[in-house]
């Protein structure tokens, strides 16, 4: 019996001191027509070592890629004592830490975790972790509703800018609350938002607009320039940010003349494995006067009977174990394992090295960039700065050329098609400091190859 | 000590970051940060021991006994853990192509096929992250169903009173107002009150069964007849469906829509609190409104994700990928190990546990809230009787417990019943772990009768004791600051 | 001792009611209401110069492990909120009826004080409570 400790004996002794003859009759309140499922179509059980097989000759049905794709998921170095520590039982099998007496250790790495977040982001109130970085920003859009009390609209404004699957993701979360989405238009040139066409909305109020940097093209945004303009409206602003390139770009606490009003995103670069996908953590930081708006659980110090440190959960009255129909979210579970092994990624990497990657990851980019942009016919969608990632339009349909990749072991980028059918076969392409200039001149290689049928072109013009 | 009281400028984890130092100086001024973060500057050794160290001060389940109702906190199997975190698995970009992925799509595939069987339902989507988003993405599934066939005028979602805070929170989310039904006297749903409530603005009504006082809803069947009769739909919480995995499936019993909490049936872990699954099921009247993506299955044994093109009704996406996948691998490995025989045990075992452990309390003249009724796979003890005659509450049972090794019971929920411990103590216990816990409540009320001060000053040998939550609400002290 | 003033009208959600005789009424939460709720942490009080209608949740009051709506019992113009329980609301549980006031409302309708509970009544509504 896979994981049920009791001995013949023992079942014995506890249904007799419950005073029944048999197990069925612990179910006799089930009406009888329930009880009796048909599970024929699960298999047998079997032994960890037979599912060990099983999911092993799985695995190796995934052949690796060579990964130059980002476009929300990013494959960073992730130093070996990160997992190692963070899969400790007493991380790993540890519950909500409602009982603070009993959970000193995952509520100080939380407290901790807050700090580091308000560090990067120049927010002072983080909470303890959301599910990624789409529902993070579904939650800062209905916590910007909330919070805004000069603006009372339901209007936001999101821009095309903006990760595609978070604005979905978004929509289907806000809308069911009368929450009203709103585009606002790219300039085609440099892949951010239009700040000439902006004008046309300010007669309109808003409660929030978003800000995302760097954007989904991996282009940066005039930052200063738009959270000033949303703020002129009487909007609050709302920053999404990759957390690893707030280690050498400007932090959203500090944009334009006041800063942010909330900054979110997706804390997958910070130590998380890509994982086909998840699980990952959306992280959310808020300046003090709203931080009972906050979503999610929050950790404070505070002190203990006996004058000692220590750490709770607290204003835990906006949630919804308390606060029931009126609490500022429903979420309960959060990505509480993700944020720990966040929290020890940063301390390995401190500012120092956190800032190293980020400008690795730049500067691989713009390798990549070089190389690829070398062969006839590939160049850049857009000018303007960027951080590591970049559009590169081709000269055949991206859907193919990236199967062809895919055929040679390689991940070729993002097709931004998909999305954005009105620019063409456009591939998004990511470099993170884990890609060498050797992989760097193979993808270049196989591109030239693939598009012009001859590898040493490519070879000889980098 | 906190990670930052540590800290020395100049110190570093050097084999942590790239060795050369790249430059960033192409990317404008304008755009760079001034000052740098201020990061931890600590060595690598001081890192692992510091975390180390951290996580000796919590309880887990690896290392105590856990019985916290409605959490189902069961034994979380390494070989599950191992397993979701092959190289192939951890290194595959969720943007990757799906030929490239045929081996984690058909855990998953396999996965949403058998999560359908074992509830009944006809459909799984797994993308759901945590169980209060599959509640979310339930009712979106419910508002959609009734908007389709132009059945606007329904603005209800009706909740029992002892249910928990994500039903009302989530209708909430949903765009509904929130009707709490009360219990009976018995702990099943009051059947005149939910005539009452049910009419035209009816869209469904939010249960869990067995129900969050740990008995199982005898006329769900009746109350499924009467609320469709009305126009709504049924929607389950999963939270206590370890009580009846492979016994009773919520199907069957009439629900329209499930959620599943992967974290607590399946025996994935907590994690500290989260990351958890909420994986969704529907009947055929909610199939074309599932979130995506969900896996599906074309000629030749070969699988990909179903999109927007494939789906056109679905309610959206809950996530920007395909869930949380390593969480989705953990229970695939469980439910493999389990099959169909294992299923029905947990649900055995699970409820022997709480039968057990609910007889030996009350022997020992501890009161439980449904005396007259089976426990499902947690139940409910009252001191009520302890804080009246000796001023000890179920706060501080709670905090001796810890005291004596156990992790506390869910205390204060739910509210309906006075000075509650709600009791779950799982089918990976051993009967010694059981009667030790008996041994301790009983200990803590003796010592409540000799020196009531003593058991309400625990806990004493944890690394803190009870903390002054009044202060940390009032004085907010969320980050750590370099002279604080 | 739970404290109920004869000179205050009462509502079932345990907010006390003062007729200031200007045709403004001071509202707040009773010594019943502090109690149940425990340490009070934060109030959040309705903007000053607001319309409310009778029986509308204008303000929260919350502790540690609650948070509940407080609802004016009368329609009318809030003329003024109690700015000092921003930084104590613990005022509420230190002192209910006095510094821990939390709105001053311009009534719009006196008819409306005609349904509140008289001391005797709300005596008994807690009694009843238990």
């Amino acid at each position: 019996m896979p994981f049920v400790p009791h001995t013949p004996e023992e079942i014995q002794e506890m249904l007799d001191t419950i005073g029944v003859e048999r197990l069925d009759e612990l179910f006799d309140e089930i009406p009888s027509a329930l009880l009796g499922a048909q599970l024929d179509a699960i298999p047998e059980g079997m032994g960890e070592m037979e599912v060990a097989q099983l999911m092993r000759a799985r695995a190796a049905q995934d052949v690796p890629l060579t990964c130059f794709a980002g476009a929300g998921a990013y494959e960073h170095h992730i130093p070996a004592a990160v997992w190692e520590v963070t899969t400790r039982g007493e991380f790993y099998s540890a519950y909500t830490p409602y009982q603070a007496e009993a959970s000193q250790g995952t509520l100080q790495q939380i407290y901790e975790f807050q700090t580091m977040i308000s560090e990067l982001t120049g927010l002072y109130a983080a909470n303890a972790s959301l599910y990624d970085g789409a529902t993070a920003l579904a939650e800062a859009v209905l916590m910007a509703v909330r919070a805004n009390r000069k603006v009372k609209s339901k209007r936001v404004l999101i821009p095309r800018s903006v990760h595609p699957r978070y604005r979905q993701v978004v929509e289907t979360v806000v809308t069911a609350q009368g929450i009203e989405l709103i585009d606002a238009p790219l300039d085609d040139t440099v892949g951010r938002v239009d700040a000439e066409a902006l004008g046309r909305f300010e007669d309109q109020p808003f409660a929030a607009v978003v800000i995302p940097q760097p954007n989904f093209f991996g282009a940066l945004e005039e930052v200063d320039r738009l959270t000033d303009w949303a703020h002129g409206l009487g909007a609050l602003a709302i920053g999404v940010c990759n957390p690893v390139a707030l280690a050498v770009l400007s932090p959203p606490g500090e944009w334009g003349s006041a800063g942010v009003d909330i900054v979110c995103g997706e804390g997958q670069p910070l130590g998380i494995p890509l994982a086909s996908g998840g699980p990952y953590f959306g992280y959310m930081a808020t300046r003090k006067e709203h931080v009972r708006q906050l979503p999610g659980r929050v950790v404070g110090r505070t002190v203990d009977l006996d004058g000692r440190t220590g750490f709770t959960l607290t204003l835990q009255a906006r949630e919804q174990h308390i606060r029931r129909s009126k609490a500022t979210s429903n979420i309960c579970t959060n990505q509480g394992l993700m944020a720990t092994a966040a929290t020890i990624y940063m301390a390995l990497l401190g500012s120092e090295g956190l800032a190293r990657v980020a400008a690795m990851c730049h500067e691989r980019t713009r390798e990549l960039v070089q190389r690829l942009t070398a062969i006839d016919g590939v160049e850049r969608l857009y000018d303007g700065p960027f951080f590591h990632e970049v559009p590169l339009r081709l000269p055949r349909p991206a859907a193919e050329v990236l199967k062809q990749l895919a055929a040679h072991g390689v991940l070729g980028g993002y097709d931004l098609g998909r999305d954005y059918a009105e620019l063409g076969s456009v591939l998004l392409v990511c470099a993170t400091e884990m890609r060498t200039s050797a992989e760097i001149d193979h993808y270049a290689a196989l591109l030239q190859e693939i598009l012009h049928g001859d590898a040493a072109v490519a070879r000889s013009s980098g | 000590m906190l990670i930052y009281d540590i800290s020395r400028p100049g110190r570093r984890a050097f084999a942590q970051a790239p060795y050369r130092e790249p430059s960033a100086d192409s990317l404008p001024r304008r755009f760079r940060r001034q000052s740098p973060p201020r990061l931890p500057q600590v060595s690598e050794l001081e890192v692992v021991r510091h975390y180390t160290r951290l996580s000796q001060k919590n309880f887990s389940i690896d290392t105590h006994f856990y019985p916290l109702g409605s959490c189902t906190m069961k034994y979380n199997p390494r070989g599950a853990n191992q397993l979701a975190m092959l190289p192939q698995f951890l290194g595959r970009h969720p943007l990757a192509p799906d030929t490239h992925g045929q081996g984690v799509l058909a855990c998953l595939y396999e996965l949403q096929q058998e999560l359908a069987v074992v509830t009944g339902m006809d459909e799984v989507a797994l993308s759901v992250m945590a169980g209060a988003q599959g509640e979310l993405a339930g009712v979106a599934m419910i508002r959609a169903y009734h908007e389709a066939r132009g059945d606007t005028a329904r603005t209800e979602i009706l909740v029992p009173d002892a249910a928990h805070g994500t039903n009302p929170a989530t209708a909430t989310m949903c765009g509904y107002k929130v009707r709490e039904i009360p219990t009976g006297a018995d702990g099943d749903v009051d059947m005149a009150a939910l005539d009452t409530a049910l009419g035209p603005q009816t869209a469904g009504i939010m249960l869990t069964n067995p129900s969050t006082v740990g008995v199982f809803e005898r006329r769900i069947q009746e109350i499924a007849a009467r609320v469709h009769e009305a126009g709504g739909l049924l929607y389950y919480d999963g939270a206590n469906l370890n009580a009846i995995l492979g016994k009773a499936r919520p199907g069957d019993m009439g629900f329209d829509v499930i959620h599943l909490n992967l974290h607590k049936t399946f025996s994935t872990p907590h994690g500290g609190g989260g990351p958890g699954a909420g994986a969704v099921g529907v009947n055929q009247r909610l199939l074309p409104y599932l979130p995506l993506p969900r896996v599906g299955q074309e000629k030749g044994d070969r699988y990909r994700w179903l999109t927007e093109a494939d789906c056109p009704e679905s309610i959206g996406r809950l996530g920007t990928f395909g869930g949380n996948i390593g969480i989705l691998l953990r229970a695939y490995a469980y439910l493999r190990m389990l099959g169909r025989d294992g299923m029905v045990r947990v649900a055995d075992y699970s409820t022997l546990s709480a039968n057990y452990l609910m007889k030996r309390l009350q022997a020992e003249g501890f009161t439980v809230a449904y005396p007259e009724r089976r426990a499902s796979h947690e139940f409910i003890v009252s001191l009520k009787k302890e804080a009246k005659e000796l001023g000890v509450n179920a706060m501080d049972f709670a905090k001796r417990l810890l005291d004596l090794g156990y992790h506390a019971p869910t205390t204060y929920f739910p509210l309906l019943i006075p000075e509650a411990l709600l009791i779950e103590p799982t089918e990976t216990e051993s009967k010694r772990e059981l009667d030790g816990f008996v041994e301790a409540m009983v200990r803590i009320r003796k010592e409540a009768e000799e020196d009531p001060d003593a058991v309400k000053g625990a806990p004493y040998r944890l690394p803190v004791r009870r903390l002054d939550d009044v202060r940390a609400a009032r004085d907010l002290d969320l980050r750590w600051e370099e002279h604080s | 001792m739970t404290q109920v003033p004869n000179d205050l009208k009462y509502t079932q959600n345990h907010e006390w009611v003062r007729l200031e005789g200007d045709g403004q009424v001071t509202i707040g939460v009773t010594d019943h209401a502090q109690e149940s709720l425990g340490d009070l942490v934060f109030v959040e009080p309705p903007e000053a110069g607001a319309i409310v209608r009778a029986e509308e949740a204008c303000a929260v009051v919350e502790s540690v492990k609650a948070a509940s709506d407080v609802y004016t019992p009368v329609s009318g113009e809030v003329v003024e909120i109690n700015e000092t329980l921003a930084d104590s609301p613990e005022l509420i549980n230190t002192d209910p009826y006095g510094e821990g006031w939390i709105m001053r409302i311009q009534l719009a309708d006196a008819s409306e004080l005609d349904t509140l509970l008289d001391a005797a009544a709300y005596q008994e509504l807690i009694a009843d409570e238990g």
